[in-house]
Formats: C-alpha cells, sequence, structure tokens
C-alpha cells in the first residue's frame, strides 16, 4: 500500500553531499543549523538566568530584614580583590569576543592567543576567589561549619583592619547572628558563579584544542560563538553579584 | 432481614449511621462556607451534565452510521466568546464569595477571647489566658467568639477544625491567627493537616464545646493556679526583665505599661502597632524593634525561652496596665512561690491582680 | 453488530512491516545507547518511564492497602511516610512530567513540523541518560531507606528535622529537571527553526501548540525549583541557610520558590496531555477541531498565567489576606483557558462522524474527568472553600483526577493512537477498548470517595484515621484494584501486539498529520524528502484528494 518505499529506496543510496562537512543531515542548510544552535543557546542562557534568580530572590528578602547585618558584613569583603575579579572578568569577556572575532574571520594564531588570554583570565579570577574564600576561613567567617564567629561585628573594634576603614557601630547580638545569613548567601551566589566558571574554563580548554587542530577556523564557528554567550553570561552574572555584595554601603 | 449476613448488615448499619456528605456545621461561619460549597458542587454537576450531553449527544447524532460525511466546521466566536464569558463570569462570583468568605475567618473581631496554641512534633499544646493547659483537647464556650493565636515550635504544622470549617498553618518563627464562634454543643476533630513527620497522624485530638456555664466550670476545675500572664510576670523577673524596662525615669527600656495595641514609633522611623507578633519579635530580634529614643542594647532571647515562655510573657505585657507590680517586684527579694496561690474564683481574674489599680 | 470503524489497514495476506524503518535500520544495544535518533530515544523513555510507573504504581498499592483500615497497622507510621513520599516524588517527577513530551512528544514533535529530527539529536540523547540517572538515584534512595518528607520537601522539616536521604531524593529531582529542561529546549529550536516550508504557525498540529507551552514551562520554571533543591540540600549539610527561622531565614520563602515552580510544573504535566486531545477527537471526528486559533492561544494563556498563581497553594500559611486574594483572582483565570478547550473538543463533534475506537474513548474520559478535576480546582482556588478543604483528601482526588484521570488517560490515548505508526502493528481493539472502561470504573471508583473524605475533614498524608472514614477508604481502596488491572492489560496486549498484531500500513486512521503521510515505522530520517506543507492543519478534503490520486495512479499502474 505504501508508495513511499520506493522513495525510501532511492534515499539508501549515498548521494553526493553538496553542504559543507561539518553540517548534521538533519538540518536543511548552514544557515538553518547555526539558527538552531545560536537560539539554542540563547534559551540555555535564560534558563540560567531563571536559576540565578532564586539566589537572588532570596538575597532581596534577607537584605531587606537585615540591611545593618549585610552592610557590616560586606566590609569584611576586600573591595580591591573584588573590584580586580570585577576587572579581570571584564577583559576576559573583551578576550573571548576577540576569539570569536578571528574564529569568524579564520585566523587560528589569534583564536588560539585570544582563547588562551580568556583561559589565563579566568583561572586567574578563580585565583583570586580562592584568596578571598581563604580570608574568610581564616577569619572564621565561613557559615555553619569551621566555627563562624561573630566577633568582628558584636566588636567591630578587635577586627582593626576593617574597622579603621569603616568605623562599623557594634551590632546587637540578634543582628550579628544574622551576618551569617549574610555569609552564606555570600558562599552559595559567589560558589556558583565559581562553579560556572570551572564549567566554563573546562569547555575552553576543550575548544582551545580543537581549535588547534583547525575545527573553527573552516566557517563553523558556532561552537566558539555560543560558548561566548556563555562566557558573557557568566560576566554578567558577577556584575551584578559585585555590587550586590561588595558594595552594598557604597551608593 | 435475616436473609442478609449479620457482616453485610453491620456493615450497612455502619455505613448508614455514618454517611454524610460534610462534618457538621458547628460553627457560625460553617454553614455559610456550606452554601459556597454548595453552589460550587452545583455549578460543577451543571457543568459535567453539559459536557457529558454534548459529547453522549454528538456521538449518537453524528456517528459514523447516522452521519457518514463530517462537516468542516471553523469555529464560531460567538460560542468562544460564550464558553469564555460564561465560565469567568461564574468563576469570578465564586472568586467573590470565596473572597468574603476568607476576609471574614482570617479577621478576628476585637472583643475575641484569644487562646494560645503551640504546635510541636507530634502534639497540640493549648494554652487559655486564665492559665488553663490542655494538651490535644480544646474546651471552649459556645456563642462566643474565640481567636486561636498559633505558632508551632519546630516545624510546619496546620490545626484544622473540620466542623468550624477552619484551618491555619503553625508556623514556626511568627504567629498565625484564625477565629470561629461555635454554635453547637459537642465535641468534634481537630486535626494536623500539614505533613509533620512520623506522628504526623498522631497529632489530633477534640474540640469539645460546652454551654457558658459547663465551661465556667471546667475553667476553675483545670486551672494550676496561675493565669498565663502570671506565668509571664514570674518570667519578666526571672530573665530580668525589669532591669530595664523598670518604668523609672532613668530605664534603659521603654515602659511597657499599657503598650500592647498601641503606636510605635521605632528607631528606624518607621510607626508600627506593638501586637502578639511584634512583641514576639521584640523579645526573639530585638535589634529589629527598638523603640525611637532607646539604644539597641536588649539582648535577644532567641533560644533561651520557649515558644510557651514568649506566649507566656506576651500575655503578661497584653494585661499590664499599671506598673505597680513592676515597682514592687524590683523592691522585694523573692515573688511568692506558686502554691501559695489561692485559685481564683471561676471567671474572676486571680486575687493578686486585684491589688493592681489603674 | 460491529461498530462503525475508520480503521483501514492493508491487505493482511501480502501485507509487511516495511524492511528499513528507524527500528530495523542498526541492531545491537550500542545502536540504541548511542543513537541519536529522536524516535529510538522515544522509545528508551517509553521503556524507562513504564518501568518507573509501575514502581510508583506499587507504592500506590502500598498507600491503598494501609489505608484499608484505620490502624497503622500494615506498617510503621514512618514506613508509610516514606511510601507516598517515593510515590510522589516517582510519579510526578519520573512519569507524569517527562511522560507525553519525552515519549510521544520526542517521537513526534519533528515529523509534525516536517524535520528529519530534533534540532538538538545528541542533547535528546544526554537527557534520556539524564533521566536514567536522575531514575537511578531515586531507586537508590529508595533502597537505602527512602525519604520523608513529602514529595513537596518542606522546610524546616527536611532541612532540619529528618534524618532521611533527603539530600539524596534532592538530588535525583535536580538531575531529573536538567533532563526535562533539555527536552524543553529541544522542542523550542526545533519548532521555532526547523517547520518545513509551508508549515506556518497556524497550520501546526495542536499537539505542537500544547508541547510548545510545555516547553516554555520546563525551561522557564524547573531552574527555579533546580536552585530551590541545591539551597535545602546545603543548608542539611551546612546546618544554616535562608529556610530556618532560628537563625533568621524563612520557611515561607521555600515554599514561594518551591510552588514558584511546581504550579507551572502541573501545567507542564497536563498541556502535552491536552496536545494530544487534540488529535485524538480530530481524527476519530473525521473534522477539524472545532476553534483552532482559541485552543492554540488558550494553550499559550495557560502557560502564562501558570506563573501568576503559585501562592494559591499558600493560602492558609500567612500570606497577606490582599496577596491570596490577588492569586485567588488570577487562579480563576487560569481555569478558563483549560474551558474553552473542553468545550471545543465537544464541538468538534458537532456535525463530525464520530467513530468508538480505543484512543477516542480514552479522550471522551479525559474530558469527562478533566472537567470534574478542574472544577475542584476551582473550589481550592476559591480563598474561602479552600481553607477548609486544602491539606486534605479534596486535594488528593483533585490532582488525581486531573493528573490521572486526564493526563494518564491522554497518555494512553496518545500510545494507542500513535502505535501503529512507532511498531507497525495494530493493538487488539476490543480488548483494548475494555481495558478503557475497566481504567475508567476503577478511577472513578478509587478518586471519586476521596472527594467525599476531603470534605469530611480527613487530612492527607495519615497514615491513620479515625474509624468513621472506614467506609469510604474501602470503596477507594477496592476502585484501585481495578485500575491497577486497567493499567496491567496495555502492558500485556501492547508487548503482544508487536509480535502478533494486525500490520498497520502508513495510515490506519486516515489522519492528516505530515507523521501519518510516512511509512509505519517510519524511516530513521522520517521522510525521503523535506515535505512541503500546501494545506490547512486537520484538512481532511486534502487527505481525500491524496487518496483519490494516489488510487489514480494505482490503477494507472
Amino acid at each position: 500500500m505504501s508508495d513511499s518505499s520506493a522513495v525510501a529506496n532511492g534515499a539508501v543510496a549515498e548521494e553526493p553531499h553538496d553542504h559543507p562537512s561539518y553540517q548534521r543531515h538533519h538540518f536543511e542548510t548552514v544557515d538553518q543549523q547555526f539558527d538552531a544552535t545560536n537560539f539554542a543557546m540563547w534559551i540555555f542562557l535564560l534558563t540560567e538566568v531563571m536559576f540565578f534568580g532564586g539566589l537572588f530572590m532570596a538575597y532581596l528578602i534577607m537584605r531587606n530584614w537585615y540591611y545593618r547585618a549585610f552592610v557590616e558584613g560586606s566590609h569584611q569583603l576586600s573591595i580591591f580583590w573584588g573590584t580586580a575579579n570585577t576587572t579581570v572578568l571584564i577583559i576576559s569577556s573583551f578576550t573571548m569576543a576577540m576569539a570569536v572575532w578571528s574564529a569568524q574571520t579564520r585566523r587560528q594564531r589569534a583564536l588560539l592567543t585570544f582563547l588562551g588570554l580568556t583561559f589565563v583570565l579566568g583561572v586567574a579570577f578563580l585565583g583570586i576567589k580562592g584568596i578571598e574564600w581563604h580570608e574568610k576561613w581564616v577569619k572564621h567567617h565561613v557559615p555553619g561549619i569551621h566555627e563562624y564567629s561573630e566577633q568582628a561585628f558584636l566588636n567591630p573594634a578587635s577586627d582593626p583592619e576593617v574597622y579603621k576603614e569603616y568605623h562599623d557601630q557594634p551590632l546587637s547580638p540578634a543582628m550579628a547572628s544574622k551576618t551569617e545569613e549574610y555569609f552564606f548567601l555570600y558562599f552559595a551566589m559567589t560558589g556558583m558563579h565559581a562553579l560556572h566558571m570551572v564549567i566554563g574554563i573546562g569547555l575552553l580548554v576543550y575548544i582551545f584544542f580543537r581549535a588547534r587542530s583547525g575545527a573553527y577556523t573552516n566557517g563553523h564557528y558556532t561552537y566558539v560563538e555560543n560558548f561566548g554567550l556563555y562566557w558573557h553570561f557568566v560576566d554578567i552574572i558577577w556584575i551584578f553579584l559585585y555590587p550586590l555584595l561588595y558594595l552594598i554601603s557604597r551608593y | 432481614m435475616d436473609h442478609i449476613s449479620p457482616v453485610l448488615w453491620q456493615f450497612l448499619d455502619k455505613w448508614l449511621e455514618h454517611f454524610s456528605l460534610f462534618p457538621p456545621e458547628a460553627s457560625k461561619i460553617a454553614p455559610q462556607m456550606d452554601a459556597l460549597y454548595f453552589f460550587m458542587v452545583l455549578i460543577s454537576l451543571v457543568g459535567l451534565t453539559l459536557v457529558t450531553l454534548l459529547i453522549v449527544a454528538f456521538s449518537i447524532l453524528y456517528n459514523k452510521k447516522r452521519h457518514p460525511q463530517a462537516v468542516q466546521i471553523e469555529g464560531s466566536t460567538l460560542l468562544e466568546a460564550t464558553w469564555t464569558i460564561i465560565p469567568l463570569g461564574l468563576f469570578l462570583v465564586i472568586f467573590v464569595w470565596g473572597a468574603l468568605l476568607y476576609f471574614r475567618i482570617y479577621t478576628p473581631p476585637p472583643n475575641a477571647m484569644n487562646i494560645y496554641v503551640v504546635g510541636k512534633q507530634w502534639m497540640w499544646k493549648i494554652e487559655h489566658p486564665g492559665g488553663q493547659h490542655e494538651i490535644n483537647m480544646l474546651h471552649i464556650p459556645i456563642n462566643e467568639p474565640i481567636q486561636l493565636t498559633i505558632i508551632s515550635q519546630d516545624v510546619f504544622h496546620s490545626f484544622s477544625i473540620p466542623a468550624f470549617r477552619v484551618k491555619r498553618e503553625a508556623i514556626p518563627g511568627r504567629y498565625t491567627s484564625v477565629w470561629f464562634e461555635a454554635t453547637k454543643v459537642g465535641t468534634y476533630h481537630l486535626f494536623c493537616t500539614q505533613y509533620c513527620g512520623t506522628n504526623h497522624s498522631q497529632m489530633i485530638g477534640d474540640v469539645v464545646v460546652m454551654s457558658p456555664d459547663d465551661f465556667k466550670q471546667w475553667l476553675a476545675g483545670s486551672t494550676s493556679g496561675n493565669s498565663l500572664a502570671m506565668d509571664g510576670e514570674r518570667l519578666f523577673s526571672s530573665l530580668s526583665c525589669n532591669a530595664c524596662h523598670n518604668s523609672q525615669p532613668d530605664a534603659r527600656g521603654p515602659n511597657l505599661v499599657n503598650v500592647y495595641d498601641s503606636k510605635l514609633t521605632l528607631s528606624t522611623g518607621q510607626t508600627i502597632t506593638a501586637d502578639d507578633a511584634y512583641l514576639r519579635d521584640a523579645i526573639l530580634n530585638p535589634s529589629q524593634n527598638i523603640t525611637q529614643g532607646y539604644s539597641p542594647i536588649m539582648p535577644t532571647y532567641q533560644g533561651q525561652i520557649s515558644e510557651e515562655g514568649v506566649i507566656a510573657l506576651v500575655e503578661y505585657i497584653k494585661n499590664l496596665h499599671s506598673d505597680y507590680r513592676v515597682v514592687e517586684t524590683l523592691n522585694t527579694t523573692d515573688i511568692p512561690p506558686n502554691n501559695e496561690q489561692t485559685a481564683p474564683p471561676p471567671g474572676q481574674k486571680p486575687p493578686a491582680q486585684k491589688e493592681v489599680k489603674p | 453488530m460491529s461498530a462503525p470503524t475508520i480503521v483501514v489497514l492493508p491487505d493482511q495476506s501480502t501485507a509487511r512491516i516495511p524492511k528499513m524503518n528507524f527500528l530495523s535500520k542498526e541492531n545491537g544495544l550500542l545502536s540504541w545507547l548511542l543513537t541519536s535518533d529522536h524516535k529510538r530515544i522515544a522509545t528508551l523513555y517509553l521503556i524507562s518511564i513504564t518501568f518507573f510507573f509501575f514502581i510508583g504504581g506499587a507504592l500506590a498499592g502500598l498507600i491503598r492497602l494501609e489505608l484499608l483500615t484505620p490502624q497503622s497497622d500494615l506498617m510503621a507510621a514512618d514506613t508509610y511516610n516514606k511510601v507516598f513520599s517515593m510515590h510522589g516524588l516517582i510519579m510526578v517527577f519520573l512519569f507524569l512530567v517527562p511522560s507525553v513530551p519525552a515519549t510521544i512528544g520526542n517521537f513526534l514533535v519533528p515529523m509534525m513540523v516536517g524535520a528529519k529530527d530534533l534540532a538538538l539529536p545528541k542533547i535528546n540523547l544526554l537527557s534520556w541518560y539524564l533521566y536514567i540517572a536522575a531514575g537511578c538515584m531515586m531507586l537508590y534512595t529508595m533502597a537505602v531507606g527512602g525519604v520523608d518528607t513529602g514529595w513537596t520537601f518542606t522546610t524546616p522539616l527536611s532541612t532540619h528535622y529528618l534524618n532521611t536521604h533527603v539530600i539524596s531524593a534532592g538530588l535525583a529531582v535536580f538531575v531529573a529537571g536538567f533532563s526535562s529542561i533539555l527536552t524543553g529546549l529541544n522542542f523550542i529550536v526545533t519548532i521555532h527553526k526547523m517547520r518545513c516550508p509551508g508549515m506556518t504557525w497556524f497550520r501546526l498540529p495542536l499537539f505542537i501548540w500544547s508541547n510548545y507551552a510545555a516547553s516554555i514551562l520546563m525551561v522557564l520554571g524547573t531552574p527555579v525549583l533546580a536552585i530551590t533543591l541545591v539551597l535545602v540540600v546545603l543548608e542539611r549539610t551546612v546546618h544554616i541557610g535562608v529556610f530556618d527561622p532560628a537563625y533568621g531565614g524563612d520557611p515561607l520563602l521555600f515554599q514561594h520558590l518551591f510552588w514558584f515552580y511546581s504550579h507551572p510544573a502541573v501545567y507542564i504535566m497536563i498541556l502535552p496531555g491536552m496536545g494530544v486531545i487534540s488529535e485524538v477527537v480530530s481524527t476519530f471526528s473525521r473534522k477539524r477541531v472545532f476553534g483552532y486559533t482559541a485552543v492554540a492561544f488558550s494553550s499559550v494563556a495557560i502557560a502564562v498565567f501558570a506563573f501568576f498563581v503559585w501562592a494559591h497553594h499558600m493560602f492558609i500559611m500567612g500570606i497577606s489576606n490582599y496577596a491570596a486574594l490577588v492569586f485567588s483572582l488570577l487562579t480563576m483565570l487560569v481555569a478558563v483557558p483549560s474551558a474553552i478547550k473542553i468545550f471545543n473538543w465537544s464541538f468538534t463533534l458537532y456535525k463530525g462522524s464520530v467513530t468508538f475506537e480505543t484512543p477516542m474513548l480514552y479522550a471522551f474520559g479525559f474530558m469527562g474527568l478533566f472537567t470534574i478535576g478542574g472544577m475542584t480546582g476551582v473550589f481550592l482556588g476559591s480563598t474561602g472553600t479552600d481553607i477548609h478543604l486544602t491539606e486534605t483528601y479534596f486535594v488528593v482526588a483533585h490532582f488525581h483526577f486531573v493528573m490521572v484521570g486526564g493526563m494518564l488517560m491522554a497518555f494512553l490515548s496518545g500510545i494507542h493512537f500513535w502505535w501503529p505508526k512507532w511498531t507497525g502493528r495494530m493493538y487488539p481493539e476490543k480488548l483494548s477498548q475494555l481495558a478503557a472502561l475497566v481504567t475508567f470504573i476503577g478511577f472513578n471508583l478509587t478518586f471519586f470517595p476521596q472527594f467525599i473524605l476531603g470534605t469530611l475533614g480527613m487530612p492527607r498524608r495519615y497514615a491513620a484515621y479515625p474509624p468513621e472514614f472506614q467506609v469510604l477508604n474501602v470503596f477507594s481502596t477496592a476502585g484501585a484494584t481495578v485500575l491497577g488491572i486497567g493499567y496491567l492489560l496495555p502492558v500485556l496486549y501492547l508487548t503482544w501486539s508487536l509480535r502478533y498484531g494486525a500490520i498497520a500500513g502508513d495510515n490506519p486512521w486516515q489522519a492528516t498529520g505530515l507523521e501519518w503521510q510516512t511509512q509505519s515505522p517510519p524511516l530513521t530520517e522520517n521522510f525521503p524528502e523535506i515535505p512541503i506543507m500546501d494545506h490547512e492543519a486537520y484538512d481532511y478534503e486534502w487527505l481525500e484528494k491524496q487518496n483519490l490520486a494516489r488510487q489514480q495512479q494505482e490503477e494507472v499502474v
């Protein structure tokens, strides 16, 4: 009954491919493939926005309720390192954009250079984050584990470095205990962001080696472009985190 | 009846005796809620009948044998509008009606008798202001508005009295409230309806509605002698609240006489009403709730006092209309021990408080 | 007398399953486990989902057995709590959420839009592996003792008051969520970017519209659940977090975040089922769905409104009265598009040519039971009655009516409807009609008494209950036995049909979708060449012309 069998048999015989080797067979044209995969990455980033959104919601509410604890908690963070990290990430976004351009214009050497620079900057970011976290660990400001200490908030003078800069008022015990909430959110948010950085750096290494074998300078720059989108997104998340966590009392 | 086996008869009898489609209507709001409920049952039946009729009728009239050729119809804007607007209209009516009921149930009248409920895994602790404590039982008088102030001391629970058609979540960390007025003497179920762990299904009890006289009798017979306010006074002193809240001119803490339900300006500039929630918060989170003009030096009592203790303190402050006893306790070295208090006459305030002149 | 039927089968003495099809293309385990063919992935999903359905169903059986008697005598209260928690987790996350999209959706979406595969075939395979990983984690959780938080992970119970396996259960749900997100993402991209020439949005089958709407919900809502579970897991490990009032956190924050996903989740579960019903009702009335545009837009409307009603799960939890008002109003609004669909489907029968094959029977069951389920949702959406009915068996009955009476019936309708396309074989019609009837009866007997139990006040999640509730519980358990038989039968006869069923041919139902214009089972690449869509959806006149043309061609030959 089916006449599709006649046509089906025709499809079995291998026909010469008149499309680039990197075009997948379920797409009709290369443009459709680029378009679809690009769109897919944007949708994925939308899901990431919703994912971080939950954290931002929790932060919003807690900061509203415990403003003074959040202010004094944020004074414990180093503006120097935070700004350094922000700069590092913004520059890495630039180098990533340059990498995408290099791939689009088929400049393999430039592509590798910029990918390499992005990698270095990404690792630098994680290194600085490590320094900051270590500092928190040493000062017993890691919530829940490792004997969280409220001393610096009950008696700010006991922490001369921070006190010199901010001259904080001592917090009441009730409010001082809320600084632990601030640090919980600090670690949850920067931790989740750092996890996304680690994944990004891992993918970056993979892309670097693929770029070395010429995979992206033959016109098929989609992966680099889509990865660039991801990298920019992770950067933007940090650009929100930075003022929310570090700059609470600095308008 | 002798052809029916005894087992079957037992089953039928049990069923007929207990057969009911809704719980007894034992509160003022119950018939009102049932009215809306039955209205919705009616609408649902009409809707279901309509849909079933359409399906059955069309299936019979237009089945393949009878109607072999289908007529392609795009649609009908008129019909679409009809079955959009009519359901929407009905749903909006239901919404308004339901909203009225909701506000009614969750807005206690000012003169309601207040009873405290503390939920914990896995029991309900009920505290009458006169000092009567119950576990999993709630005795109340008929025809009197009663407000329950509910809190949990661990996880979410939910206080439910189906016969009254009321239910309210017991949340750790904040008070919730609901009110009702019982209209029928009897004993009714009390359930915990929010899953709370292993013995969630054991967290049930009875609500006993009594005539006013029976209730007075019960109150007299069940009290330990100390009202909640008296327990609160005891705590006020033992926790050294009176060290700062001592009504002296140079006191470090604000005067608490008549503070309940008054308007307070906080140090943030905000003006709030000092209700139960505020008082509880002020004891457990004082740093958020400093009265204007005072320093934020009050320590938090979080972790040092149980929910019942907080309730006792709140009751004490609610009934504080004179600082006479506060000043007294500053001057005395000890507080009369428990058993020297005589039980107050039923329905009257305990004798110790009679000395307090406004 | 035999009932009229629209089934047109090829001559059974000469008909054969086409030699070259997606099932026969390559053999061997690896060709299945490393496949990128959406149809094979759909088959893998179908097998795994059925497996988890029966585990969840067995747990339901245990629940109903326990509830035969008022005392907690079959198992300890702790065990019962674990049984209903695992039942909920498995049924919601491992069955209902993926059911139609991951099986029927994966199978059909590319074919219905006229494409060779989904936009991201490897991501599709990844989503199946994530599903299996989630399933294994869930089984692990059960094996090491289960979790007893309920499927809702309510804090602070789940963060500080239980020593059961909350973390592994939470992570299982997290992974299942990612599987769901990837499926939704794939559908959205495919529907946007891979429609064949001539396939405008309003020529798409309504199944596509429904799955599109559900995919939006999957993509936007599931990540919020993911982060909420991460926070719960963190709070459990670190012993401090944002949900614990003792440290200044807020347990209601958890409720808001959890329900922000879990309410859209129920629409993720029902919308694809509604898509199936549109296809089935149209085919078995030989008519275009009445009010195509209205049905298409109502799917999108449901998806949009779904995000604004979450706090109707929290009316008694101490949210402000005015907030409750707003959410109640929005809940009433979200109920309207569903009502519109029911009426549109009913009127599709008007002046049609109706037959009563099994998929149509399930569709009728859906329409009746979903009407009841949906109306009882209004009972709960109205704040005044919600106070009395929430957290009782009324809620349990409501969601089982929409999920089991609704969604599961739609799933079975779809499985039967597309079985010939999927396998090339027909299922046994009489037996399946009997199974549909048995399911319908069993379902009503199981769940209708629960409405009454809820109105009477019987709370949910109770291992033991006051004796006066026993009679209705006994009815419910009796019904559950019948229902179980109704679900077992399809597994048996569908498996039987793989070997012994009649050969179906390309288009046994004479339906109009693009998927019916290719062979059964389809080729791996679906179409020998990409079709061109030159007619409206559900164009039965076009189909007749096609058949006529083919007949004439065969006569000439």
